[in-house]
């Protein structure tokens, strides 16, 4: 039962990562729509443990590429080596070539390696001295960066951050989940003893389901009217694009499974608005807003149909 | 804050109901305006499909005056009807130029409603009437479009329509209803008495051809029973006994109140539906029996107490074999007598002879017809020009005319031989109209015939170009016209497909005119008497106005209501579980979803808390699941919400 599993996931993830259900269901929903995620915090809160834990749970081959500002893309896709003996060049798979890839700290790499992975992320394929190498299957890529406003990073441009799904921030841990992590097990070691939840296959069944989440004609309205507002009323420069409302609704039903149901709520909606649409929006005028700012008025000005 | 600026479909939608409101007054637009307000509405889309900026102000404004100009030159002044609505059109289609707010949007729309109603002060056919209702249902979808969001074209027009049609019922009350005045309901005062085709109460060499180019219906018979014959079909009009050389004119009459002779014979009895004319001479078959409210002259006419200015209604018994004038008083057998001094010598000269040779009045008649066939006259639509001496050079120069040439040369020659003698005129024949059995008279169908006195048998119908063209009494006129090219396309007879055609044409004009024009007050009246309100005046209607719309509305609101399906009843209940919430204090966002709602209230009431999440579950699971829910968890969940009494 799809259900079930899900329910296992959230409660395995929530003993390493303590106090962030809502962020572990969130990036848990991510990857069952077969997004991309963004994980924008600052150093120290969790980020990376969140990818290893996903990756364990989910039994898929794990590489971290920590992105820096010397980079180069060949650092990421692979290279090709000149082989000797047989007098060819060879590729040689770079790390990118793993079901799931930690891009950490994605933002202190130049725009051109960015771009590398970016590309990848999109194709899901490397093309390399004119052929294609196609990237495993599943493919994700889980990105971690350092709020912008650090010294020393490469902000991503607006193109490239639709291509991620939702973007994510953990944020401290509260009093009793910061006590627990201070007087519990070291997370490695926790970390290392977790065993696979999911058993080969079992993504899959997972992807199917999610997929299978009834979205009715009242939810397509919810989605289109929040659409349409963030198109048309004045306080957003930048509208949601039919990929962010493909990518909402696909979010949501993974959220709806996640939860359990059947079915999509307008509540599953209002959930994963956030992330999803958070790194779409542009506030009109100068003066920047926080996103959750703009997405909780995107949802409290769109009555439910 | 600025007004909203037009979308581009909302701008072709005006430019659509705009188009379609002012192309049927182009027919009476002068040209000049017509082809400005076409090059308007071309620019303006234009503009509208590259969405380039509008016009300068000033240059609407010459534009505006340019407008005025051609109204002044074309009118000579800017009151009244035509220069009204030309001023109108022009104005519309400029108004469109500097359209580019909703609300300016709205002003188009109803500047074009009102111009719709425009049409109808010209022609009320039903062409007109569908070309209306089609311009309403683009008005319609205009004033759609500039309140809602962006939708398919053909969504929009159906929409537009459904509204139309959900109309219907109200319109038909307040058509039915609506208390009625006397008179035609579009016409202005200064319509009712313009000039129409139609027969005038002269003659004069021409005047008939002329008629008989016209394809306009006259007037329509129903008759009870059988048709007469061809032959018989003689409808009478204005008679014409003063003769001054070239112009036949009416002779002194004196009219009653009942015909000065006893019916008898053989009757047809028929419904005439007259198109105005506006002429107070009605239009019988020899001779109508007594009706009240008519007049009968003594030289046997019908006429009518008003000119016939609106489209009317006659009910008549004719007898066709009723003797008339058997004594004739001498007065008018004088006037019958009578030809002007020095005019056609050569035709009183044979007249003189016939006289001598004739042995009394009948023979002088069968030797004048004879005379008249044997002399070859050409039966003609547009015969060679006459000399000073009409007759004379009809009779023996050119020797072709039309019917009204043979009538007057036939009286002339009876005359100068001391016979009675007068021209009649009227119309002959009429098609018939197999797809609602009406005889149709058009004014091709005019013609001129004569009377003679007879002692014995009073005023005997002769149709001296019956001797000449026979075919013409018997089949019409295009029977008697070798080469029919010069007839109006619709009076031909060689285009089977085509009489077909217009015969269908006719009887729906025909059902138009007496059911929606020609319901007057009078038929207001007979409805209603039928409905058991025997002499209602205008309280009693507004009270039936009234009480009927309120009915279409009530069954028009029952209808809707109706059609909210059972999903519907889900969200009525749970309005209603909100609205009982709401009144104890705990409001429901309108952007809060179900359970959302249910947990908040779960922390504020716990008391509440188990029956909310049920019935906010049960609402998620109804209203968002898949439809294949359980029929129990519906009834569940009406009943709990029945029971749902928070305090």
């Amino acid at each position: 039962m799809p259900i079930h599993i899900a329910n296992r996931l959230v409660a395995a993830a929530g003993r390493i990562i303590l106090g962030k259900e809502h962020a572990v269901r969130l990036a848990l929903a991510c990857v069952l729509a077969r997004g991309h995620l963004l994980i924008e915090d600052i150093p120290g809160v969790g980020k990376t443990t969140l990818a290893h834990v996903l990756a364990r749970l989910l039994g898929l081959q794990f590489q971290r590429i920590q992105f820096t500002s010397d980079m180069l893309p060949a650092d990421i896709v692979g290279v090709s080596v000149f082989d000797q003996r047989d007098g060819a060049f060879r590729f040689h798979p770079g790390p990118v070539f793993s079901q799931l890839v930690l891009a950490d700290e994605i933002n202190r790499a130049t725009p051109k390696a960015q771009s590398a992975l970016l590309e990848a992320m999109e194709e899901r394929q490397i093309s390399a001295e004119g052929r294609t190498w196609p990237l495993p299957e599943p493919f994700f890529v889980i990105a971690t960066q350092n709020p912008s406003d650090q010294i020393g990073t490469f902000a991503l441009p607006e193109s490239q951050l639709d291509r991620f799904l939702m973007r994510i921030s953990l944020g401290y841990p509260d009093r009793a989940a910061e006590r627990a992590l201070l007087a519990g097990e070291d997370r490695r070691e926790l970390l290392a003893q977790l065993p696979a939840v999911l058993q080969p296959g079992e993504l899959e069944t997972l992807f199917a389901a999610a997929r299978q989440v009834h979205a009715g004609p009242r939810i397509l309205d919810y989605v289109q009217a929040l659409l349409a507002h963030s198109r048309e009323a004045s306080g957003f420069s930048l509208g949601l694009s039919p990929r962010a409302g493909l990518a909402l609704l696909a979010a949501a039903r993974a959220w709806a499974l996640l939860a359990g149901r059947d079915h999509v709520l307008p509540e599953d909606i209002q959930a994963v608005l956030p992330a999803v649409a958070g790194h779409r929006l542009r506030p009109a005028g100068d003066a920047p807003q926080p996103a959750d700012t703009l997405t909780r008025r995107l949802i409290e000005a769109v009555a439910l149909p | 804050m600025t007004e909203p600026r037009l979308r581009r479909d909302q701008s072709g939608w005006l430019l659509a109901s705009t188009t379609l409101t002012l192309a049927p007054h182009a027919e009476h637009l002068p040209l000049a305006l017509g082809a400005l307000c076409a090059l308007l509405l071309l620019w303006r889309g234009i503009l509208a499909h590259t969405g380039r900026a509008l016009p300068h102000r000033l240059l609407l404004l010459a534009l505006a005056a340019g407008i005025v100009a051609i109204v002044q030159i074309e009118f000579k002044h800017l009151f009244g009807k035509d220069p009204g609505i030309a001023l109108l059109a022009g104005l519309l289609s400029l108004k469109l130029l500097e359209t580019d707010s909703v609300r300016d949007g709205r002003a188009v729309v109803l500047l074009s409603f009102f111009m719709q109603l425009g049409q109808f002060l010209y022609q009320q056919n039903m062409a007109i009437a569908a070309l209306a209702l089609l311009g309403s249902v683009a008005a319609i979808a205009s004033l759609l479009a500039l309140q809602g969001s962006v939708t398919a074209p053909r969504l929009r027009a159906g929409a537009a329509t459904r509204l139309v049609l959900q109309g219907v019922p109200l319109m038909l009350v307040l058509f039915v209803l609506f208390p009625r005045v006397q008179g035609p309901l579009w016409g202005l005062p200064a319509d009712a008495y313009s000039s129409v085709t139609g027969l005038s109460n002269s003659m004069a060499p021409g005047d008939m051809a002329r008629l008989s180019e016209s394809s306009e219906i006259a007037f329509r018979a129903a008759f009870e029973g059988d048709l007469p014959p061809p032959a018989e079909r003689y409808w009478r009009g204005p008679v014409l006994s003063r003769f001054d050389g070239h112009t036949w004119r009416p002779g002194r009459t004196h009219a009653t109140d009942a015909p000065a002779y006893r019916s008898q014979g053989i009757a047809h009895s028929y419904t005439l539906t007259l198109e105005p004319h506006n002429q107070s001479w009605l239009l019988a078959l020899d001779f109508p029996g007594s009706v009240p409210g008519l007049i009968y002259t003594d030289n046997f006419q019908l006429l009518s107490r008003e000119p016939v200015r609106s489209r009317q209604r006659l009910t008549l018994v004719s007898y066709p074999h009723t003797p008339v004038g058997l004594d004739e008083s001498p007065n008018i057998l004088r006037q019958a007598l009578d030809l002007p001094a020095g005019f056609n010598p050569r035709t009183r000269e044979l007249g003189a002879r016939l006289h001598a040779e004739a042995n009394g009045a009948d023979d002088i008649v069968t030797r004048t017809i004879a005379h008249f066939r044997n002399s070859r006259l050409r039966y003609t639509l547009d015969p060679a020009p006459l000399g000073r001496d009409d007759v004379d050079s009809f009779l023996f120069d050119t020797q072709q005319g039309f019917c009204e040439h043979f009538s007057a040369a036939f009286v002339v020659t009876l005359r100068a031989a001391g016979v009675p003698a007068r021209v009649v005129t009227g119309y002959q024949g009429g098609e018939f109209n197999p797809v609602d059995g009406t005889l149709v008279i058009r004014q091709s169908d005019a013609h001129a015939w004569t009377e003679v006195w007879l002692a014995g048998q009073g005023w005997v119908r002769i149709d001296p170009t019956a001797a000449s063209a026979p075919l013409r009494i018997q089949n019409g006129l295009a029977a008697a016209m070798p080469d029919s090219a010069h007839l109006p396309l619709l009076a031909r007879t060689d285009l089977a497909w085509l009489r077909d055609l217009r015969n269908r044409l006719d009887a729906l004009d025909n059902s138009w005119n007496q059911w929606v024009l020609g319901y007057n007050p009078a038929r207001q009246k007979a409805l209603l008497a039928a409905l058991g309100f025997a002499e209602p005046d205008w309280q009693v209607l507004t009270a039936l106005m009234g009480a009927a719309s309120a009915i279409v509305m009530g069954l028009l609101t029952i209808w809707a209501l109706r059609r909210r399906s059972s999903a519907d009843a889900i969200d009525r209940s749970w309005t209603r579980f909100c609205r009982r919430l709401k009144t104890i204090g705990y409001e429901r966002a309108t952007w809060e979803g179900p359970l959302d709602f249910a947990e908040r209230l779960a922390r504020q009431r716990p008391d509440l808390a188990d029956t909310v999440r049920r019935i906010a579950s049960d609402y998620a699971r109804l209203r968002y699941g898949p439809a294949d829910a359980d029929p129990a968890l519906g009834q569940r969940f009406h009943q709990s919400i029945k029971n749902f009494r928070p305090r």
